[in-house]
């Protein structure tokens, strides 16, 4: 009887990637994708950005065309849930009650857009964005004169945000904590950003707390029409978009006994703890090697090079060298590339002045080395900070603050 | 629509039609071209659809934004006709187009 083969579960960005680097990587024998939502595996990134202001196509959106599935005998079935696994027999089951064998099981199965637990929360006009679904509800619903509630002022709602004003509606950003980003970017980068947004007329409400959503006439009903904040206020709006963060979809796994510590836990290789089972992208808690720690990490880098590490380890090739974490966001004409992440920092030194629009904001542990670059407009600084940061080398934090210094000569 | 010729590193050479509009690097992805990876998609944030560009085409198509030339500058084996393939645009004019890619993207 022939193996049954590889099963990639989740047909998003780290699925698809993981089914094209196995056929890259040599690997002959049969590779189904399975996922939940209706198209093939697609790029997220763009729903925040050209897709919402309608300057990306479907076909841009796409991760790979149809006919590569085809032509690379990559089995897809779409539109199909996954209810769990069995380890014992080596199969997953569907939510129509099929099973399937598998050789080796890839869970790719991501994240989900985190709820909030609040009063108006399922009213009609409250949405999320995660799916290309939900960019089409999104955009459905903004245009001129309808003025949109971001509830999270964090990547993707500032995107959202920047979307809005493109097209011509009122965006107003409510943030709980006293600074936009304030999970995931410097002060100094979240006050540009505060006020590049502010620039182009978005509203922004710092220590912001929504207390709940309110349909039409104040009532718990028909579409939502504001946002209730603790101190009574209600901030009027057509739609109210939540961006507060995703949690990993690890419940299969999870209830299949694999380990899970806010996402399935895998070794460098992508591997769990059972070795027919490998998990890639937002789903992960993984090593982070140049950190000596572990962490969860939301980016396509992040999924590709997850992706490329299972492919390795599947078809004998030796792994892939450790890639920095990277990730980048477009708001406007602002181009943001971080590279890194900002763990045991001991000082940040600026490069450049914000006020001009391009800068760099470099991370520096107590030994001095680089440990993350924020880079706004500033490629440069962005593609050397990752040298450094892979080479680990102590730096002249002067010499670094110093515009008129080499970013290569820096690097080398 | 016009044609471009994808030479992989080995020699492979890739033939194929790519509509007006769209990137020299999504022409590559959607005709399933092996040798750009484009992990960003074509945000110009990731250096990973390095081409070459055939001398004869250079002048065709367009210089480096400041941007591109920061990135390139950057990336492995870099010649003077190197190019982020996601920043060229397909135009007609670009019919018979010739890129070769670099031994590899990572
Ligand atoms: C709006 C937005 C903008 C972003 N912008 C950027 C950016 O600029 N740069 C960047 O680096 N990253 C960005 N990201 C993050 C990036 O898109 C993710 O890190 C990436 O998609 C992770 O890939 P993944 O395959 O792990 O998860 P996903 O792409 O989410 O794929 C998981 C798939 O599994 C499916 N699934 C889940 N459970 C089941 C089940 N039980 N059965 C079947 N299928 C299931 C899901 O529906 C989904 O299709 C953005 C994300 C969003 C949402
Ligand atoms: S695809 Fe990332 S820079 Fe061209």
């Amino acid at each position: 009887m022939p193996e049954p083969g590889i099963i990639i579960a989740g047909a998003g960005h780290a699925g698809g990637a993981a089914a094209a680097a196995l056929r890259q990587f040599g690997w002959k024998g049969a590779i189904t994708v399975i996922g939940n939502e209706p198209i093939p595996p697609y790029q997220r990134p763009p729903l925040s950005k050209a897709w919402l202001t309608g300057d990306a196509t479907a076909e841009s959106l796409a991760l790979r065309p149809e006919r590569f599935y085809t032509q690379q005998t990559i089995t897809l079935r779409l539109s199909t849930t996954i209810a769990a696994i069995d380890r014992a027999a080596r199969a997953i089951r569907l939510a129509d009650g099929q099973t399937l064998p598998y050789t080796t099981l890839i869970l790719a199965l991501g994240a989900r857009a985190r709820r909030l637990p609040l009063p108006g929360f399922d009213l009609p006009g409250v949405l999320e964005l995660r799916t290309a679904a939900d960019a089409d509800r999104l955009k459905a619903t903004i245009g001129p004169g309808r003025r949109i509630a971001i509830i999270g002022g964090g990547y993707i709602g500032l995107e959202a945000a920047a979307s809005s004003r493109a097209l011509g509606a009122e965006a107003v950003v409510l943030e709980r904590e006293p600074r936009l980003l304030a999970r995931v970017a410097s002060p100094p980068l979240s006050e540009f950003f505060a006020a590049a947004h502010r620039a182009h007329g978005v509203i922004i409400h710092t220590d912001a707390q929504v207390t709940g959503l309110v349909g039409q006439n104040g009532t718990e009903r028909g579409r939502v029409a504001g946002v209730q904040l603790a101190d009574g206020t209600i901030l009027p709006c057509h739609a109210a978009l939540v961006g507060v963060g995703a949690i990993p979809n690890d419940e299969i796994a999870a209830a299949a006994g694999l380990r899970c510590e806010n996402g399935v836990v895998v070794d460098e290789h992508a591997r769990t703890e059972d070795p027919a089972i490998f998990a890639i992208g937002d789903l992960t808690n993984r090593p982070l090697a140049l950190y000596g720690r572990r962490g969860r990490l939301e980016s396509v880098p992040n999924a590709l090079e997850q992706a490329r590490q299972a492919a390795a380890a599947i078809t004998g090739r030796p792994p892939p060298a450790a890639e920095v974490p990277w990730f980048w966001s477009d708001q406007y004409d602002i181009k943001l590339q971080i590279a890194g992440l900002p763990h045991d920092v001991a000082r940040l030194v600026v490069r450049g002045d914000p006020s001009t629009g391009s800068f760099a904001v470099f991370h520096l542990d107590a030994d001095r080395r680089v440990q993350c670059v924020e880079s706004v407009n500033t490629p440069a600084e962005f593609m050397a900070g990752r040298l450094m940061i892979l080479k680990r080398r102590p730096v002249d934090a002067a010499a670094l603050a110093d515009l008129s210094s080499n970013m290569k000569d820096l690097a080398a | 629509m016009p044609t471009i010729t994808y030479i992989e590193h080995d020699g492979t050479a890739h033939t194929v039609e790519v509509a007006e509009g769209f990137s020299v690097m999504e022409g590559a992805i959607n005709n399933t071209v092996p040798g750009i990876d484009a992990d960003c998609g074509g945000a110009c944030a990731c250096a990973t659809c390095h081409v070459y560009v055939d001398p004869a085409w250079q002048h065709l198509t367009g210089t480096q934004s400041e941007a591109e030339a920061s990135m390139i500058s950057f990336a492995n084996a870099v010649e003077p006709n190197s190019r982020l393939s996601c920043q060229i645009k397909v135009t007609a004019e670009l019919d018979g187009l010739v890129v070769r890619m670099p031994a590899g993207q990572h």
